[in-house]
C-alpha cells in the first residue's frame, strides 16, 4: 500500500528494480479510467481462470455425490464393476492407470535421458536444432493417431514377433512369470505402456534439455580438466545439479501418461479384469470414460464414471504440483549461485 | 602421460565405459526418430491414396459398404476448432497480460500461474467432462457450441502460458520509455508490449491450434458425431478426430481407409501448424 496520497495501490516506491514490468508514474486527471478499466478486465479475465478450475472441480465432486454417498471410500479398493447390478469399484482402472503410467516411465525416462545427453553434449552444432525439433514432432501427433498405429500397425507385430519370445523366456523365471501369463494377444497392458512410453519422450527429453543447459559451464569444465569422460561429467556433475529438476520433468511426463486417453482407449483391450500380467488386456480410467460414459444409462453408473473423472484430476493434478515444485526449486537454486 | 593412462586399466575401463554409453545415447535418439518416421511413413502408406481422391473432400461420411468422403467432418472440425480458438484466445491473453504486466509476482498473478499449469495439464477428458456436465447435460443434447468450449477451454491455458512469457521477455526500457512520453499504461501495453511480443503470442496460437486439431477425447461427450452434411452449431457436429476413432474401431475395411486418410490429413494439418510456429518465431530471434 502506498504511503503517498493520489496514486494508485499497487505503486512501488522503486526501491528494487521490479522483476517484470515498469511501474507507471502516476497520471492526475481525466483519462485515468481507461487505466483502470483495462486493468480491471485483465484482472478479470485472470480470476476467470481461476474460477474455471474451481468450476471443474466442484462439478466433477456435484456430479459423482451419488457415487460417493453410495459407494463410499470403498470405491477406491473394490475391484467390481458390473453396470447391470449397479456395483462399482475404481481398483481395476486406477490399476491400469498406474501400471501402463509406470511401465511407459521405465522405458521413456532412461530414452529421454539418452536423448538429452546426445542433444546437450555430443551432438554437432547444426544438427541440434532439427533433431531436437524432430524429437518435439513427436509431441505434435495427436494421440487419435498414436492409438490407431498402435492398434493396425504395432500390435500385430508385436503379438507375432515379440510377445511369444516374451511370454517363453519370462515366462519361465520364477517371480516374474507371474508378469508374463497368457496368450500374446497384441493389445494389452505392455502395448499401451509402450505406446505411452513414446508419447512421454519428447516431455521429458525437453525439460531435461532445459535443465542440463542451467549447468554453468565452470562446472563442467573443471571436470572436464580433471580428466573426467564425458560420461562422467553428465553422470556424476550434470546429473547430480541437476537431480531435481530431472525429477519435475518426470513428474511432468507422468501426468501426461495418466491422463492420456485416446491412445491408451485403442490398445489396452478394455477389459474390466484384475490381471497381475502384462500381457492381460485391462483398462484405465481415461480409458474407462471414453468407452463408457456416452452409453452409461442410470444415475449410478454416470455418478461412477464422474468419480473415476474425479479421481484421474485429483492424481494428475497432485503430480503436476510436485513437479512444478521441484522444478521451482532448482530455478531458486540457480538463482542464489549464479 | 600417455605412457601412464595407456597402461592402466581403469583408464581403459573409463573410456570403454563412456563409449558404450555414448553409444547408447545415440541408440536412444536413434529409438526416438525411429517411431516418428514408421508412424509417418505408415500414415502416408495407409493414407496417401485415400488423401489424393477427391472424394475425400466432397463426399459425406457414408454408411458401411458404401463410397464417401469426410467433406462433413473435415467442416465440422474447422468450424469447432475456430469458435474453440476465438472462444479461448481472448480470455488466455487478457490473463496472460494481468500475470506478466499488472500481477507480475503478487500473489494473484502467482496462483493464476499456477491453476493455469494444472489446467493446461489436465487430462482432456476431463475437461470433456466438465463441459458435459454444465452444458451438454444442462441443454439435453450433444451441440458443436459444446465441443467448441471445450475446445477453448484447452486453447486457454497454452495462450495464458505463452502471452505470460512473451510479455515479459519484453525490455522494460520499451515500457519507461512509452512512460517517459506521457502514455496510459493501456495504451503501453496495447500499443507497445503487445506489437513488440506480437509473434511470441501468435506462436502461441498457433500451437494452441495444432493442440486442439487432433483432439478426440473432450469431443465425444460434447460434439459427439453427425452423419450428415450439418453447418448447426447447435446439434451434434461431426468431425474428424471422433469420425477417425468411429470408422477405425468399426469392422469396415472401407471405413478404416476413410479412417487413414482422415489420420493423414489430420496430421498433416497439425505438423504443418507445428512447424509453421516455429519457423514463424524463428524469424523474429
Amino acid at each position: 500500500m502506498s504511503a503517498v496520497p493520489g496514486l494508485p495501490a499497487d505503486y512501488d516506491i522503486a526501491v528494487t528494480v521490479p522483476r517484470n514490468g515498469v511501474t507507471p508514474p502516476a497520471r492526475p486527471g481525466r483519462g485515468r479510467w481507461k487505466d483502470r478499466a483495462f486493468e480491471w478486465l485483465t484482472r478479470l479475465f485472470a480470476l476467470l481462470v481461476f474460477s474455471i478450475l474451481a468450476a471443474i472441480l466442484v462439478s466433477l465432486v456435484a456430479g459423482s455425490l451419488l457415487s460417493l454417498e453410495r459407494n463410499g471410500v470403498a470405491f477406491l479398493w473394490s475391484d467390481d464393476w458390473d453396470p447391470v447390478k449397479e456395483s462399482f469399484g475404481a481398483l481395476v482402472p486406477i490399476y491400469g492407470t498406474l501400471l501402463t503410467s509406470l511401465i511407459a516411465l521405465l522405458i521413456g525416462v532412461p530414452v529421454s535421458f539418452g536423448i538429452a545427453l546426445f542433444l546437450t553434449e555430443l551432438s554437432p552444432a547444426w544438427l541440434k536444432r532439427p533433431l531436437g525439433t524432430a524429437i518435439e514432432l513427436l509431441a505434435a501427433i495427436p494421440s487419435i493417431i498414436y492409438g490407431m498405429w498402435g492398434l493396425f500397425v504395432f500390435a500385430p507385430l508385436f503379438q507375432t514377433y515379440l510377445q511369444p519370445h516374451l511370454i517363453a523366456t519370462f515366462g519361465a523365471v520364477p517371480g516374474i512369470a507371474l508378469l508374463f501369463e497368457g496368450p500374446p494377444l497384441g493389445i494389452g497392458m505392455l502395448t499401451a505402456g509402450l505406446i505411452l512410453s513414446i508419447m512421454v519422450i519428447p516431455f521429458i527429453t525437453a525439460v531435461m534439455r532445459d535443465v542440463f543447459e542451467l549447468v554453468p559451464p565452470m562446472l563442467k569444465e573443471s571436470a572436464y580438466a580433471l580428466g573426467g569422460t564425458t560420461w562422467e561429467v553428465v553422470w556424476r556433475v550434470v546429473l547430480p545439479y541437476t537431480k531435481v529438476g530431472v525429477v519435475g520433468g518426470i513428474m511432468l511426463g507422468l501426468g501426461r501418461a495418466l491422463g492420456e486417453t485416446m491412445a491408451v482407449t485403442f490398445v489396452i483391450g478394455n477389459a474390466h479384469r484384475l490381471s497381475a500380467s502384462l500381457m492381460a488386456p485391462g483398462t484405465s480410467i481415461a480409458s474407462a470414460l471414453a468407452n463408457e460414459f456416452t452409453e452409461a444409462v442410470g444415475d449410478l453408473y454416470f455418478a461412477a464414471l464422474i468419480e473415476l473423472g474425479l479421481i484421474l484430476f485429483a492424481i494428475t493434478t497432485v503430480v503436476l504440483a510436485v513437479s512444478k515444485l521441484l522444478l521451482s526449486r532448482l530455478a531458486r537454486r540457480e538463482g542464489t549461485r549464479t | 602421460m600417455s605412457a601412464i593412462s595407456s597402461a592402466n586399466a581403469t583408464y581403459r575401463a573409463r573410456k570403454r565405459t563412456n563409449a558404450v554409453m555414448l553409444a547408447v545415447s545415440g541408440a536412444a535418439l536413434a529409438f526416438g526418430l525411429l517411431w516418428l518416421v514408421w508412424i509417418l511413413a505408415t500414415l502416408l502408406y495407409e493414407g496417401g491414396s485415400a488423401l489424393c481422391r477427391a472424394s475425400l473432400y466432397t463426399q459425406m461420411t457414408p454408411p458401411p459398404g458404401a463410397d464417401g468422403g469426410l467433406a462433413n467432418a473435415i467442416v465440422g472440425s474447422l468450424l469447432m476448432v475456430a469458435s474453440g480458438t476465438l472462444i479461448g484466445t481472448p480470455v488466455g491473453i487478457l490473463a496472460g497480460t494481468y500475470c506478466a504486466e499488472y500481477g507480475r509476482s503478487g500473489w494473484l498473478a502467482s496462483a493464476t500461474r499456477f491453476l493455469n499449469d494444472v489446467l493446461l495439464s489436465a487430462p482432456s477428458i476431463v475437461i470433456g467432462l466438465f463441459v458435459y456436465s454444465i452444458y451438454v447435460a444442462r441443454v439435453g443434447h450433444f451441440s458443436g457450441w459444446a465441443g467448441s468450449v471445450a475446445l477453448g477451454l484447452l486453447v486457454v491455458p497454452v495462450v495464458v502460458r505463452t502471452t505470460d512469457d512473451m510479455l515479459k521477455l519484453v525490455p522494460n526500457s520499451l515500457r519507461e520509455a512509452a512512460f517517459a512520453l506521457g502514455c496510459p499504461t493501456w495504451k503501453v501495453i496495447t500499443l507497445v508490449t503487445y506489437r513488440a511480443a506480437r509473434t511470441g503470442i501468435v506462436t502461441g496460437i498457433l500451437l494452441a491450434v495444432a493442440r486442439i486439431s487432433g483432439e478426440t477425447a473432450p469431443l465425444l461427450f460434447t460434439s459427439l458425431n453427425n452423419q450428415f452434411w450439418s453447418l448447426d452449431m447447435n446439434s451434434p457436429l461431426a468431425n474428424l478426430p471422433v469420425v477417425i476413432f468411429q470408422f477405425a474401431m468399426s469392422p469396415y475395411a472401407d471405413w478404416h481407409r476413410l479412417a487413414w486418410g482422415g489420420a493423414a490429413l489430420i496430421t498433416l494439418a497439425v505438423l504443418a501448424l507445428n512447424v509453421a510456429a516455429r519457423v514463424a518465431f524463428r524469424r523474429r530471434a
